[in-house]
């Protein structure tokens, strides 16, 4: 699990975590509606997080907790 | 010189070829030619990872990050070096961030305030000196709004609790007293101290004057990450202030304690210092909503660019009158470029400075004409080699956190006209006959920012260039028998 901090900008959802330096854009997410956000995270490097869906579209900037895909939750 | 990437990859193999086999692996991701193309650094460069025991690396420590780039500037608190004498001492007033006040009165920024530790402190804890201390403090210098402890090595090592010191004597004083747990050993280099140090002030700097009324206007800015590193920040803010912005704070140069509580009412951060101050940006921008751009005031093109750039987050007035203040200062420029691009048009430079300077300065070189050969950073992460691949020429040498003995034998090969780097270096080049500025302090001078500043800037790299004393200077043993006259000159 990382601390991450999802933003926005001019092209979409930006993923920044903050240990790696990484920051990607994000090319999917599976959950994005007004009532369910979040699940699995693509990003452009290819590399896939995964977070808590939310019930409802959060502010943007938001720090989450996220994890790696191929990691248990 | 090395024009392709190919030759770039030679000189470098040739120069890695001396560490033993494992050593060189490890060197040999960080140091690369340039693509250009690529959008992030990954796989063209390595940073921020461990230095090799062995090398003589240039960086230096959490500590220093903490203590001398974030905390140190702030000028009306004490700073106290908690630990033995020597991290305070020989680190005191080096960095040149100036400062209005009366230093002992109500500004603190060159004195050093050290516990000195003893044998004794380490065997038995140092809490209760620290308690002394700042009463100690506090009494002699009653004007003082506030301490930070920063840890040195040992804190962390014995297991002080300094955080209960502080919550204890935050009380008793009235004033704040903020633990930093910056111990020299935490991370890789000073990159973490500044992290450290940026966690520090988020939680117990910010909001602290949330409830506070305090008037605001549609223009209130911060500036962010700028050390007024000789009169840097003050040289930025005249500029945001002409073109009718109000500069609420400065992080941390010239800065207060007051001004930076008060940055959470801000409606945008200007980061000069992306590596250093980041992370306080993201939190006030999720947070308080305060977006958060970079911007770079070296150079009179990327001072005009950052302008526009800033400018546009305002109304049509403040574009305005970014317009008519960059028309108005072309008058003071145009002629420094005029008088001094002849004489530096076509001189090779070779920068490795620390963690936003090596890609800052690039426009400021390029406006007197001047190249950049080579660049890199001591304790830069991958994003700022993302934000410097573009900025840089094909195949351009780019080397991580260089040893001692890499970037000697880099200017060896190169022959870069100019080698900007820090003081540990500065000798070393001037013993080879090479002309050096240092790119930390400013070599004594400044400020470089804004307009005002490009003119020194250009002055000092001229100064230095062109000085009439690097054709006369060659070592007596290099002197071979057809000139003779070099031999004398060590008399």
């Amino acid at each position: 699990m990382a601390n991450i901090i999802i933003s926005e900008n001019s092209k979409g959802l930006v993923f920044y975590l903050a240990k790696k330096d990484l920051e990607e854009q994000i090319t999917h997410l599976e959950f994005n509606s007004a009532d369910r956000w979040g699940g699995v995270i693509e990003l452009g490097d290819g590399s896939r997080y995964v977070i808590d869906v939310l019930d409802a579209k959060p502010r943007l900037p938001i720090s989450l907790r996220a994890r790696r895909e191929s990691e248990t939750a | 010189m090395a024009t392709t990437k190919a030759e770039t990859q030679a000189l470098i193999d040739e120069v890695l070829q001396v560490y033993p086999e494992k050593a060189r692996k490890v060197r040999a991701k960080h140091v690369a030619p340039n693509d250009p193309s690529l959008e992030k650094s990954k796989g063209c460069i390595t940073s921020n990872r461990k230095s090799l025991p062995g090398v003589m690396t240039v960086r230096g420590c959490a500590y220093a990050g903490s203590k001398g780039v974030v905390w140190g500037p702030i000028k009306d608190m004490i700073h106290i070096s908690h630990g033995p004498v020597g991290c305070g001492q020989y680190s005191r007033a080096g960095r040149r961030n100036y400062y209005t006040g009366t230093t002992g009165v109500d500004s603190f920024g060159t004195l050093n305030f050290t516990s000195d530790f003893q044998e004794k402190d380490v065997v038995f804890g140092g809490d209760k000196k620290l308690v002394k201390l700042l009463e100690e403090a506090n009494q002699l210098f009653p004007l003082v709004k506030g301490f930070s402890v920063q840890s040195e090595c040992p804190i962390g090592l014995i297991g002080d609790d300094i955080e209960a010191v502080a919550r204890k004597s935050t009380v008793d004083l009235g004033k704040p007293v903020i633990a930093v747990r910056c111990e020299g050993f935490r991370g890789v280099s000073q990159s973490l101290g500044h992290h450290i140090a940026n966690d520090a002030l988020r939680d117990h700097v910010l909001g602290n004057r949330d409830d506070e009324e305090f008037p605001t206007t549609p223009y209130d800015v911060a500036i962010i990450g700028d050390y007024n590193i000789g009169g840097d920040a003050w040289s930025s803010r005249i500029l945001l202030e002409e073109i009718g912005l109000r500069v609420v704070a400065q992080w941390s140069g010239d800065g207060t304690l007051a001004e930076m509580e008060r940055t959470t009412k801000v409606k945008l951060n200007l980061v000069h210092c992306y590596r250093s101050m980041n992370y306080i940006s993201r939190f006030m921008e999720e947070k308080y909503e305060i977006p958060w751009m970079e911007y770079n005031f070296f150079g009179p093109s990327k001072t005009e660019e950052s302008l526009r750039a800033i400018a546009a987050r305002f109304d049509e007035t403040i574009q305005a009158k970014a317009e008519e203040v960059i028309a108005r200062y072309r008058a003071q420029w145009q002629p420094v470029i005029d008088k001094y691009k002849p004489r530096l048009a076509g001189k090779k430079v070779m920068l490795y400075v620390g963690g936003l300077r090596p890609r800052h300065v690039i426009g400021a070189y390029e406006d007197l004409g001047m190249e950049v050969i080579g660049a890199g950073y001591e304790f830069a992460h991958n994003d700022d080699y993302d934000r410097t691949l573009k900025d840089l020429k094909e195949a351009t040498l780019l080397y991580d956190d260089a040893s001692a003995y890499e970037l000697e034998e880099f200017v060896k090969r190169l022959k870069p006209d100019l080698v900007g780097s820090g003081i540990k270096e500065k000798y070393v080049f001037h013993k080879m006959g090479v002309a050096f500025r240092q790119m930390h302090s400013w070599d004594y001078s400044g400020p470089y920012h804004g307009f005002d500043g490009f003119a020194i800037f250009a002055r000092d790299m001229d100064m230095a260039v062109n000085s009439p004393v690097w054709s006369q200077l060659k070592a007596p043993w290099l002197a071979d028998a057809d000139a003779p006259e070099a031999a004398v000159v060590n008399g």
